[in-house]
């Protein structure tokens, strides 16, 4: 078993016309990479999964969502249908503010200090952003998988999936089939099954992000959220997670926040572009990359900035 | 697209509905952060509560002696209910000032020496044994002070002593317990710290300084007096004041080795006494006397002050120095 | 840096060369003499201490008899386990909470920084003042008694309390925030990311700081010198007065007679000993922790 090396991925913010790797050939080849190509190319592929046809999962809608770090604004006025089921890409430059708005979206902005957002935030007919809504109920429903795997240093592999049930003090569950559901969801089961008291932190730099991703959906969120889920890890492992989301979205919402156009390419359903606080324009994926709506979507996919 | 209530399948998937969380897990978090803050109150509550109980004791001392003759009268005997503290002042400025006459340059040496010229496998290992002198206790450091430290000086001070006698503060019989060995063994008890903070401004020197010194053709201490030092100055003021603040309030070492004379002694040879180790040894005679204890305890409180302000102007200098402060992470809660 | 410059373009000189081996000559042999006297101590220890060692040292209490048998240390020995264990029971907890509270939740609010401010001038106050203050709070006032051992340890819990806080902020504070997140995230409200998630990585961390707090309150001797005072039996009483090594030790400096002395020199040697162990354990447990300040 080759353990993934904890490279970052190449840049593959690419100009157009420039092709990067080459896709490898399947049949008993070394470990794929991601598709390369443009953009424009990838999000015209047809090997992107389709939504389930019936709905297994809420959508969330994001009703004019001013965010704000003490007196910075650092979102303005943004409202957002996430689909159901679908995945959904928050593309940008830095400084846009899809983290931002994202981390509204379980409500871990607010914990930083200084920091607050308005609006509402409806997880189908609840609006979770309201004063009243219990924070970390909240949390327990969406999920989030964070950019630099985190699995908890003092506990094993075992302990880090189960985690979750007992942070979020879920009684009732029986907690090894639960663990090795998740394991299988996240696609780390067969790699670790015999070595489920080791240490979280002794795997590689992916499959701890996938262990994250076992913990996440441990809890049986409805929504999950990743922030730059693959931008800490090599190319093999991130096209394993790329192949894991498709999974993912049978089950769950999924948004995920990447400056990698060509992932948002390959993975989403629909894409979001945001611009200095600002949405400027969500549309299916292939609308974006091939004909977008505003000029600033078409500079920046094009690579004019960012 | 589902329409119907999320909550329900909110429920049914993860176990709990968005509401619900049983009243009093949820009231745990708010009692735990007032718990939790009470507590860091009570640490100012401590000290302002400190301040005020020592002043209140000490007040009697006062009254009958004036705040100023109190500290600056020279006549502390006891049995005549004289207290005025200038023998105990003088003794402290005395001690402490051999004290860093004689630590600090060593100190700042090791710290220099650990940072900038010792071969790599020697920095550990000499650090830690710097450190060590931090470990022992300070009634071992009395103890061998005047078991072996003073005897073993004495003919060597003596020497001094007739040599030098055309010095002020110099000349005379040497008393074994004596203001000097009282000042050694404070500038042994110091240099710990003082080479910890000074080693600890020294490695935030930047690179490059020291590079563009050295490119320049500087020879290794050339390049410590250029980029070094000047560099360092601020901290290594600091750690010196905080040595002192040390040298101040040390009590135990040096109430063994000083004689515990209520004069002020003629020459650095003579027996003294500072204002912590007149608590220490006179204690027990004054539980029955008020006025004594209310002396004792006002010779505390000069104390308590003078460590508290030059522990303040060594802060000052520290932070002054590229130290990198603190940042607390952690989210709020 | 001008000068400098003049000077480099000529070839180094003997001059410089001198006054550079002088000047790195001077600062090897400074802190040479920052050494000795460590080791001056402990051979001293050695020779005069470890003759004073036997078993009847260790299991019997001193007598206060100037001629005929002195006595052992047993009460010192015990005093000093038992006051410290208490102080550290008090200190610990209350100092890991404050830390705790200033790295999770005032973080760089004015209060607690103001907390931290005091805190530092805590670490300033010499120890003979903490023993004046327990001594006019609860001794004077007589709560509960006069002397006893259990004020001796509020003094030193006073002693080490802000030595803990220190200590424990640092240590918190290297917990990567990553990990807070993502229990946050899992749906944990704060007091269990602070007990399952901060405190159990930040553990031994938290015991290296402690266990070192232990060694110097262990040593201390002015603040027990008003409140636990002397005696010379053992107990476990903690109400009365209690013995402690540092103060057997004082107690036996002045003495004229040599025995007396020798029990002092095997006295500071065993305190040493439990000292130099305690500081041992503490940085053993440190290096083996993935976290290091």
């Amino acid at each position: 078993m080759m353990p993934d090396e904890d490279a970052r991925t190449t840049p593959l913010d690419a100009p157009p016309d420039t092709t990067t790797e080459m896709p490898q050939p399947d049949e008993g080849a070394a470990e794929a990479t991601p598709k390369g190509g443009s953009p424009r190319e990838l999000a015209a592929s047809p090997d992107r999964k389709p939504p389930p046809a019936e709905a297994t999962a809420p959508g969330i809608s994001l009703r004019d969502i001013n965010a704000y770090y003490g007196d910075n604004h650092a979102i303005k006025g943004v409202s957002l249908e996430y689909a159901p089921n679908q995945v959904t890409a928050m593309i940008g430059p830095s400084g846009c503010g899809k983290s931002t708005l994202v981390r509204c979206i379980n409500r871990m902005h607010e914990e930083i200090p200084g920091a607050h957002a308005e609006g509402s935030i409806m997880l189908d007919d609840l609006d979770i952003n309201a004063k009243d809504v219990d924070v970390v109920a909240v949390r327990r429903a969406i999920g989030m998988v964070f950019q630099k795997p985190n699995p908890f240093p003092t506990m094993s592999i075992f302990d880090n999936v189960a985690a979750g049930l007992k942070l979020a003090g879920m009684r009732g569950v029986d907690v090894r089939e639960r663990v090795e559901r998740s394991l299988i969801g996240a696609g780390l089961w067969e790699e670790v099954k015999d070595r489920l008291s080791e240490p979280g932190v002794g795997l590689s730099g992916g499959q701890q992000q996938r262990l994250c991703i076992a913990r996440t959906i441990a809890v049986e969120p409805d929504v999950i959220l990743m922030d730059e889920p693959c931008s800490a890890l090599d190319p093999i492992a991130t096209l394993r997670i790329e192949d894991l989301i498709q999974d993912l979205k049978e089950r769950y919402t999924i948004v995920i926040v990447t400056h990698n156009m060509q992932q948002a390419a390959r993975v989403a359903d629909t894409t979001a572009f945001m611009l200095l606080g600002e949405l400027v324009e969500h549309a299916p994926t292939e609308k974006i990359f091939s004909n977008p709506g505003d000029t600033r979507t078409e500079e920046y996919v094009t690579g004019k900035f960012g | 697209m589902e329409a119907g209530s999320l909550t329900s399948r909110a429920t049914v998937r993860g176990g709990r509905s968005i509401h619900e969380r049983s009243p009093r897990s949820r009231a745990i978090d708010p009692l735990l952060k007032w718990f939790l803050s009470g507590l860091a109150a009570l640490i100012l509550v401590l000290i302002a509560f400190f301040f005020i109980r020592l002043f209140i004791e000490a007040k009697p001392a006062f009254d009958k002696f004036g705040y100023i003759g109190f500290v600056f009268d020279n006549s502390w005997v006891p049995s005549q209910q004289l207290y005025g503290a200038l023998p105990l002042v003088v003794g402290t400025i005395i001690t402490s000032a051999i004290a860093l006459l004689l630590g600090v340059p060593v100190a700042i040496a090791t710290a220099l020496y650990i940072t900038e010229l010792a071969p790599n496998r020697v920095k550990a290992p000499l650090t830690v044994t710097v450190e060590l002198l931090a470990a022992v206790p300070s009634v071992v450091y009395g103890l061998w002070g005047i078991a072996v430290l003073a005897p073993k000086l004495q003919p060597a001070e003596q020497w001094f002593s007739d040599t030098f006698s055309f010095l002020p503060l110099v000349g005379g019989q040497v008393s074994i317990p004596n203001y000097f060995i009282a000042g050694l063994i404070l500038a042994i008890m110091i240099i710990p710290i003082v080479s910890a903070i000074s080693r600890e401004v020294m490695s935030t020197v930047p690179g490059d300084h020291k590079e563009a010194a050295l490119a320049l053709g500087a020879t290794r201490w050339e390049m410590i007096k250029i980029a070094v030092l000047p560099y360092s100055r601020a901290g290594i003021s600091g750690a010196a004041m905080l040595g002192l603040g040390r040298a101040i309030g040390e009590t135990i070492a040096v109430t063994i080795v000083i004689g515990n004379a209520a004069d002020i002694g003629s020459t650095i040879f003579s027996q003294g006494y500072t204002l912590a180790a007149v608590i220490a040894n006179e204690f027990g005679e004054a539980a029955s006397d008020p006025i004594h204890r209310a002396a004792l305890i006002a010779a505390g409180l000069v104390l308590f002050v003078l460590t508290l302000i030059v522990n303040a102007i060594a802060r000052y200098y520290v932070n002054r120095a590229s130290r990198p402060a603190s940042v607390p992470k952690g989210m709020a809660g | 840096m001008s000068a400098v410059a003049q000077r480099s373009l000529r070839p180094v000189g003997p001059r410089r060369r001198r006054s550079d081996a002088i000047a790195r000559g001077v600062v090897l042999a400074f802190t040479i003499v920052a050494i000795v006297p460590l080791v001056a101590i402990l051979y001293w220890l050695v020779k005069e201490g470890l003759g004073a060692w036997s078993k009847s040292f260790f299991t019997t209490d001193p007598t206060g008899r100037f001629l005929g048998d002195p006595g052992g240390i047993r009460s010192a020995i015990l005093g000093t386990i038992e006051m410290v264990a208490l102080a550290s029971i008090i200190a610990v907890p209350a100092g890991v909470g404050v830390a705790l509270y200033l790295v999770e939740y005032g973080k760089l609010s004015r209060f607690a920084n103001t907390v931290r401010y005091f805190v530092d001038v805590m670490t300033g106050v010499p120890s003979v003042v903490f023993g004046l203050f327990v001594y006019i709070v609860l001794v004077v006032t007589k709560v509960a008694g006069t002397f006893a051992a259990w004020k001796g340890a509020v003094a030193l819990a006073l002693l080490m309390l802000p030595v803990v806080i220190r200590s424990a902020e640092v240590v918190l504070n290297l917990v990567p925030n990553s990990l807070r997140e993502a229990a946050l995230a899992l749906g944990a409200p704060r007091w269990k990311v602070i007990f399952r998630i901060v405190l159990p990585t930040a553990l031994p961390g938290i015991v290296t700081g402690s266990l070192l707090a232990v060694a110097r309150a262990a040593g201390e001797t002015a603040p027990l010198l008003f409140t636990a005072a002397f005696v010379l039996g053992s107990s476990a009483d903690l109400s009365q007065r209690m013995n402690s090594l540092p103060l057997q030790i004082f107690n036996d400096v002045g003495q004229a007679q040599d025995r007396l002395v020798q029990r002092a020199w095997g006295a500071a040697l065993t305190l040493v000993v439990l000292v130099l162990l305690l500081t041992l354990i503490a940085r053993l447990i440190q290096r083996r922790s993935k976290l290091s300040p």
